[in-house]
């Protein structure tokens, strides 16, 4: 086989081919397939999530608001079709649910890292199958993640340094201050000041808008700056001026939600979706998935092998692995049947003993019901006995008796005679 | 250790991360539908142009392979489909070369840019292909190597430490070239197509289509498309892999009345009615390539560039690519895939 061109060059055309189609080609088997878009919110209970949803999405998707007494945290997830224009995109929405309300909160972040841990593990194992259907796959893993944090205007709580520190190598975190209109302008700005400084300084690593086009450099790197955006959510429209705007009115004023003087909401909206929405897409693909995939991989004993050994090194190690698992499987059998075997053995020996005591006791039984009946018999013998004696002085007694009433009666006849006389 | 089936709608804690059955993903399948509520414009009909400028930006990588007898035109077609010198034929061949003894396999790279769209267009040349008295056997170094780039591409996507973006060798469509007898198929012709349709994506192309006059072609292309049919001989575009009724039909066209494209190539100019033009200078006339009324060149740059060059590649790697695939973990020593029995029987055991 000869390769030539490894290097390269560029060949001028003399005519137009028309490859440059190619770009639309892809686009619109993409339209064709549909997309898919993951979100997740993280945040207290009460913060907004579902509102800020809403006002993002234009729409009111469903659910109801959570209470604060959840026992601990959960995700509750949704999927929405939406279509714009021939876009058909398919929207997860998961959000946190009592997130910050427990009294002990260690274990908060782990139901999330869980959470999103599966998604990845999910298209692993898709990815690993050998019949496998990746192009068909309905994509799950987490684009994006909104962090709320609270309005507190002082700093971050210590339950957001960590759940992010958590979460900065597993999903792109872009951080929000929630409810905005509860801060004002000069404490905001101290505010995403201090927040910042906090991230850097414990090491988070938020998503960044790329700047290496040079159509999106610009302003991405402005919004970079913005960071953490400051959002207020309403799908309340009210009338200000001629036209109905999405907007929270407060007796002291009127707070319009798409004014990028009141929030940054537009810059979150022009970001999330308008601008880097495939960018996200692809740094999770191809930078929290293959760090995962490599994670999980390197940790069931798989290497790469230098190139020029054997290939398929991970199906060797799969059929090593493979074997030892299931030689652990049989000794664990083993110890089971002996197990089983020696409770055998012990149950038998218990039943033995058993009947030995029986036997003993029908034995002992036996052996005083013989004893009651030879007394018995002996006390009838000596009763028969004394019968027969009794019966023996009784016949001596009779005789007696008759022999006494014969001499007796002789003489009683004399003396009557005599009388007679 | 068993994980607990995970509800869709409600929490989502896993207990551990070891290789266990496929976890459901926490997303309800039937998702809700939202396309009457939309008020407002949200914007996300753009991710169209943010998902075409990261295309434009990455590039794109296509790998076309020539094959068919020596003298059929084969490295006049390609310069002549990309308007520019990438074939064999530029790259310091000679004419004179001698006709190699064995099947060689010859790949050339080349970048293109047109429109701001770049195109790393790899030319895979087969010199020597059924030019041997005895051609027994003659696809097999194509297969081969068609298999080997199949095999390079696995080979990097199983790796741990994986590149962002993994180069494409993988043949993406086959071009091959029928002689134009006039009659029918040859046996080499039908032995081809039958073992490589189901590899690659074989696209049959009457070569010197200018030798033929308009009723030949019509009936040759008709025999032609019997012949394959009856060999069960599926060249591209594949019948079972029209995704919508959009494709089949559009692909019913081509597939019965315009394929076999009969093509005339040629890297020359000529004027014809004031225009420059590519074309064959003949006695009897000047043969315009890209006139659809002298041969069917344009059809076939049209169906593999402007239409269905994405699809080629798509088909090449969800399909070709993944029947390679399946094929190389089963036999490598029957090993299931990662979901297997073994560690569902492990659960219920405990």
């Amino acid at each position: 086989i000869i390769f030539q061109g490894e290097g390269c060059r560029t060949v001028p055309l003399s005519g137009h081919v028309g490859f440059d189609s190619l770009p639309d080609q892809l686009v619109n088997k993409s339209v064709n397939h549909g997309f898919c878009f993951n979100i997740l919110c993280v945040g207290e209970t009460g913060l907004g999530k579902s509102t800020l949803m809403d006002t993002l999405f234009n729409t009111k998707f469903e659910g109801d608001p959570a209470s604060h007494s959840q026992p601990g945290v959960q995700l509750k997830s949704n999927t929405y079709d939406l279509q714009e224009s021939n876009v058909n995109l398919k929207l997860t929405i998961v959000s946190t649910v009592g997130f910050g309300d427990q009294i002990n909160k260690e274990d908060s972040y782990k139901p999330i890292v869980e959470f999103i841990d599966a998604q990845f593990e999910a298209y692993l194992q898709e990815e690993l199958k050998i019949k496998r259907v990746l192009h068909n796959y309905h994509d799950t893993r987490i684009h994006a993640c909104l962090y709320f944090i609270a309005p507190t205007g002082h700093s971050l709580k210590s339950l957001d340094l960590v759940t992010m520190k958590k979460l900065d190598s597993k999903v792109n975190i872009i951080p929000i201050i929630a409810k905005s209109d509860a801060i004002s302008k000069s404490e905001l700005t101290k505010f995403k000041i201090k927040i910042t400084s906090e991230l850097v300084s414990n090491g988070v690593q938020i998503y960044q808008f790329p700047t290496d086009d040079e159509s999106v450099a610009e302003i991405n790197g402005t919004m970079n700056a913005h960071l953490p955006f400051a959002v207020i959510g309403s799908t309340e429209e009210l009338k200000i001026g001629n036209k109905m705007m999405k907007a929270r009115q407060y007796p002291w004023g009127t707070v319009q939600v798409e004014n990028e003087t009141h929030c940054d909401f537009v810059k979150l909206r022009e970001m999330l979706i308008r601008v880097n929405m495939e960018d996200l897409r692809e740094q999770t693909h191809t930078r929290h998935y293959e760090l995962y995939r490599r994670c999980k991989l390197e940790e069931m004993g798989f290497k790469d092998t230098d190139p020029d050994s054997k290939p398929f090194s991970l199906q060797e190690t799969y059929e090593a692995k493979r074997n030892e698992f299931l030689g652990e499987l049989q000794k664990k059998e083993e110890a089971m049947r002996q197990m089983f075997v020696q409770r055998v053995k012990e149950k038998e020996a218990e039943l033995k003993e058993a009947e030995k005591e029986l036997h003993e006791k029908f034995d002992r039984l036996k052996k005083l019901h013989q004893d009651e009946k030879k007394k018995l018999e002996d006390k009838k013998k000596s009763l028969d006995d004394e019968v027969n004696a009794f019966k023996q002085r009784k016949t001596a007694a009779e005789l007696l008796q008759s022999q006494a009433q014969q001499a007796g009666g002789s003489q009683t006849l004399k003396r009557d005679k005599e009388r007679k006389k | 250790p068993c994980a607990g089936p995970v509800e869709s709608k409600n929490e989502a804690a896993m207990s551990e991360l070891v290789p266990e059955p496929r976890q459901k993903p926490a997303v309800p399948m039937k998702p809700m539908g939202i396309n009457a509520n939309l008020l407002g414009y949200i914007g996300i009909d753009t991710i169209i142009e943010q998902m075409r400028k990261k295309t434009m930006k990455t590039g794109f990588d296509f790998n076309i392979m020539v094959v068919g007898q020596s003298g059929l035109g084969k490295s006049t077609l390609v310069n002549t489909l990309f308007k520019s010198q990438v074939s064999r034929k530029s790259s310091g061949w000679n004419r004179e070369e001698k006709i190699p003894k064995t099947v060689e396999i010859k790949a050339i790279g080349h970048v293109i840019e047109e429109g701001g769209v770049k195109m790393k267009l790899t030319v895979i040349d087969t010199p020597g292909f059924g030019d041997q008295i005895n051609n027994e056997n003659c696809w097999e170094p194509i297969e081969k190597y068609i298999n080997e780039q199949y095999e390079k591409f696995l080979k990097e996507e199983v790796n741990i430490a994986r590149k962002k973006r993994i180069p494409d060798t993988r043949v993406h469509c086959c071009l091959y070239f029928i002689s134009p007898t006039g009659h029918s198929l040859r046996p080499l012709d039908l032995e081809f197509m039958k073992h490589l349709s189901k590899v690659v994506n074989i696209i049959p192309v009457i070569a010197k289509a200018d030798t033929m006059t308009l009723e030949e072609k019509i009936e040759f292309k008709q025999r032609v498309r019997k012949e394959l049919e009856v060999n069960g001989i599926e060249f591209y575009p594949q019948k079972e892999f029209d995704e919508d009724l959009e494709d089949k039909t559009e692909n019913d066209k081509i597939r019965q009345e315009s394929m076999p494209f009969a093509v005339v190539g040629s890297d020359k100019e000529y004027q014809v009615n004031g225009k420059r033009v590519l074309g064959r200078k003949t006695p009897w006339g000047i043969i315009e390539v890209e006139n659809l009324t002298h041969c069917e060149f344009a059809l076939l740059r049209d169906f593999v560039i402007r239409t269905h060059l994405q699809d080629l590649k798509e088909v090449t790697h969800n399909i070709h690519y993944e029947t390679y695939r399946a094929k190389r973990l089963n036999d490598n020593g029957g090993l299931p895939p990662m979901t297997t029995e073994t560690e569902e029987s492990h659960e219920s055991n405990l």
